[in-house]
């Protein structure tokens, strides 16, 4: 039986309508359930964690998401399809891993074509692995652990850079920041959160450190969520790094960095990879004196690409921030609708082929023409930035850099 | 690691922290002192106090520590309401009933606040929330400063409410001698529910004076109980002054095993703390031999 057959049964019903409603219900879909049938939309999950502690960055990760489905649709749905409409199945994770596996379970009986999202390391790890047991294909918009991509799921596509080429990119700035600034650092401690993600950054970095001549005086971990760091900046005063190097989330990001200007602890950088507010203009509007002169490597979008910065208003001008979890997944969801035209077919196994043959270009990030290896796309990269002003520069690379990065910190 | 530098902020800030600890605790001890009983809700009428003061803000834009002035006779009523038309009269006498609707109640409420609010961690964002005091060995947080100011005075109202008023005595009466304390003319039932009140009336404070620097969630209130049960355990089960003592105390050992086991496992000192306690002096520091 294909997916997308007509015949109505009262299972049938009872899902698409509980799925619609659930749909409607958060104001973001209001196709009534029989149309679907009719018009044959392609339905897409879209699952982050907008609960629980990560709710900010899966919110976010969302209005990427269904910004980039409005816009398709607005202007045809999917041609290859006769103007299929694609249809968001959203699904909150919860933040925790379990939660996105049982999401899964419920899109894939909802007969979705593929998924994107995920948001943790954590969550993309399982959900990712749920949906290669029903060959669906699934899309990462962000989690950057490593083994996401190399435990040999061919259902799985990672649109953003992992690890591996985000620690190298990162280390191999600092070192040429440090090295123009005339060498003022060579001592660093890490404060990460103490899941995948945060404890991944954290080995590599340990490991990786040391061979640039960097001395690492302590790792601090801790738990997602922490609502007091004090006792994290007391060591970090005892200790006197030159440079503070945070692996967390949003909201940890943001009460440790001002944690340490309560204290009034201001050491010679902060130089966070993956930094989990430091590229966030939510972070530098209300909280511009702790964000000051904190240097990321993160993703972000190409300033050049017109595209990006049309994106960029329409998000503003909804009252929100332009956050990475944004283009990301606006990103993700062109890159899917691309596989679904080229596929010309809806079934999972030919948009995995469609994905595996991609080299879509039309994204907002400066990565080039897609190509993935073993679910990885190969132009992926992070750049890094700077908090300068009210603003987020990007300070390297080069090409397309907005401001020379501000190292040392000045003394306040 | 052992330098003063960090060692007087961190005891400082254990200490501040302790404070709200043991004005959670001394509900929960009064409550046992009189009633007898183990108020297993108490966690979750402290979550649904936080859910107060955060809508009180959000909605009203009241500041906590306003809302803490409506908040407290609020909670006091129903405190007064639960002991006395559900929790009293399904006991029928049977303590160990009590314990059951009390962890009936618990799940009831933990899980309407679920339905109503999502599992979703809020916090509230106060221009005040990162002032600090500057004592030039260590800045405090002035949110932390002012709970441990409102506790002291909290608790010495609560003790010169017991001591001083005919509503004391009583209280302290039927803690000591329930059948006697009837017999001299004491509605019993009615005092029950005033000390049930009194009790879920600090939680109302206590959170009101968390939120400024904690976050909420349904389940946040268990991460409190638990310490707050080990604290009466160390205190002395009824017992106001170790509830106190014991609150101040059980806050510098979770700062400290904090700084230098690690965040992920800063509250092993407390449970250690706890086991420690039930094997070397079960009755607790200030309580009474049994």
């Amino acid at each position: 039986m294909s997916h997308w057959s007509a015949q109505l049964t009262r299972r049938h019903l009872l899902q698409t309508t509980a799925v619609s409603a659930a749909a409607a219900v958060t104001g973001l879909v209001n196709a009534p359930a029989l149309l679907r049938a009719q018009g044959s939309p392609v339905k897409l999950g879209v699952l982050h964690p907008v609960s629980g502690a990560l709710s900010y960055s899966g919110q976010q990760g969302r209005l990427g998401a269904t910004i980039a489905i409005e816009e398709i649709n607005a202007a045809g749905g999917i041609k290859a399809l006769g103007g299929a409409k694609i249809e968001a199945v959203l699904g909150d994770a919860q933040s925790t891993p379990e939660g996105g596996n049982a999401e899964v379970e419920k899109m894939n009986s909802a007969n979705v074509a593929a998924i994107i999202g995920g948001y943790a390391s954590s969550i993309c790890l399982t959900a990712s692995q749920t949906a290669a047991r029903y060959d669906l294909p699934y899309v990462v918009d962000v989690g950057v652990a490593d083994n996401i991509v190399t435990r040999g799921l061919k259902n799985t596509f990672r649109f953003g850079p992992g690890f591996g080429v985000i620690a190298k990119t990162a280390l191999d700035n600092l070192v040429t920041i440090n090295d123009q600034a005339g060498k003022p650092a060579k001592t660093a401690m890490i404060v990460h959160e103490d899941s995948l993600f945060g404890s991944g950054l954290a080995k590599l970095l340990n490991a990786q450190l040391p061979e640039r001549d960097f001395q690492v005086l302590e790792t601090i971990p801790h738990p997602t969520p922490t609502r007091d760091f004090n006792n994290v900046v007391l060591k970090i005063k005892a200790q006197n790094p030159d440079l503070v190097i945070p692996a967390n989330y949003y909201n940890e990001y943001v009460l440790l960095a001002r944690t340490m200007q309560q204290q009034r602890v201001r050491q010679k950088g902060i130089y966070s990879v993956l930094g989990g507010a430091a590229s966030s203009y939510k972070f530098v509007k209300e909280f511009p004196e702790a964000a000051q002169y904190i240097m990321d490597c993160n993703h972000w979008f190409d300033p050049r690409n017109p595209k990006a910065l049309a994106l960029k208003k329409k998000v503003e001008d909804r009252g929100q921030f332009y956050t990475y979890e944004v283009f990301m997944n606006f990103s993700c969801v062109l890159l899917v609708a691309d596989a679904l035209e080229r596929a010309g077919s809806a079934e999972r196994a030919k948009i995995i082929t469609a994905l595996e043959n991609s080299t879509f270009s039309g994204h907002v990030m400066p990565y080039g023409p897609t190509k993935f290896v073993n679910g990885q796309n190969q132009g992926a990269a992070p750049v890094n930035t700077q908090v300068l002003g009210n603003d987020i520069q990007v300070i390297f690379p080069q090409t397309f850099a907005t401001a020379k990065p501000v190292f040392p910190m000045p003394r306040a | 690691m052992l330098s003063p530098v960090i060692l007087v902020p961190a005891v400082l800030n254990g200490l501040l922290t302790g404070a709200v600890y043991g004005l959670i605790a001394l509900g929960l001890t009064l409550i046992y002192g009189v009633l007898h009983i183990i108020n297993f809700a108490h966690g979750a009428l402290l979550t649904a106090a936080m859910f107060a003061a955060f809508f009180a803000h959000r909605f009203l834009g009241l500041d906590p520590y306003l809302a803490a002035i409506g908040l407290t006779p609020l909670f006091f009523a129903l405190g007064y309401s639960l002991q006395r038309f559900v929790i009293g009269p399904t006991a029928h006498g049977e303590d160990r009933n009590i314990l059951l609707v009390t962890l009936g109640l618990a799940v009831v409420i933990e899980n309407a606040l679920l339905y109503a609010f999502g599992a979703d961690t809020r916090t509230l964002n106060l221009d005040y929330a990162f002032n600090v005091v500057d004592l030039g060995i260590a800045f405090l947080a002035l949110p932390r400063v002012i709970g441990l100011g409102v506790v002291l005075a909290v608790a010495l109202a609560l003790w010169l409410i017991l001591s001083l008023t005919d509503t004391g005595k009583a209280i302290r009466a039927v803690a000591k001698e329930k059948l006697g304390a009837e017999l001299s003319g004491i509605d019993v039932g009615h005092i029950y529910a005033v000390t049930f009140g009194l009790g879920t009336a600090c939680l109302a404070i206590a959170a009101c004076l968390l939120i400024p620097t904690y976050y909420v969630n349904p389940h946040i209130g268990n991460a409190f109980v638990l310490v707050a049960f080990t604290i009466v355990v160390l205190g002395g089960m009824g017992s106001v002054t170790g509830a106190l003592v014991g609150g101040l105390f059980i806050g510098v050992v979770e700062s400290l095993s904090g700084l230098y086991l690690g965040e992920s496992l800063g509250q092993i000192g407390i449970f250690v703390m706890f086991i420690l306690v039930l094997l070397l002096r079960p009755r607790g520091l200030f309580g009474e031999r049994a």
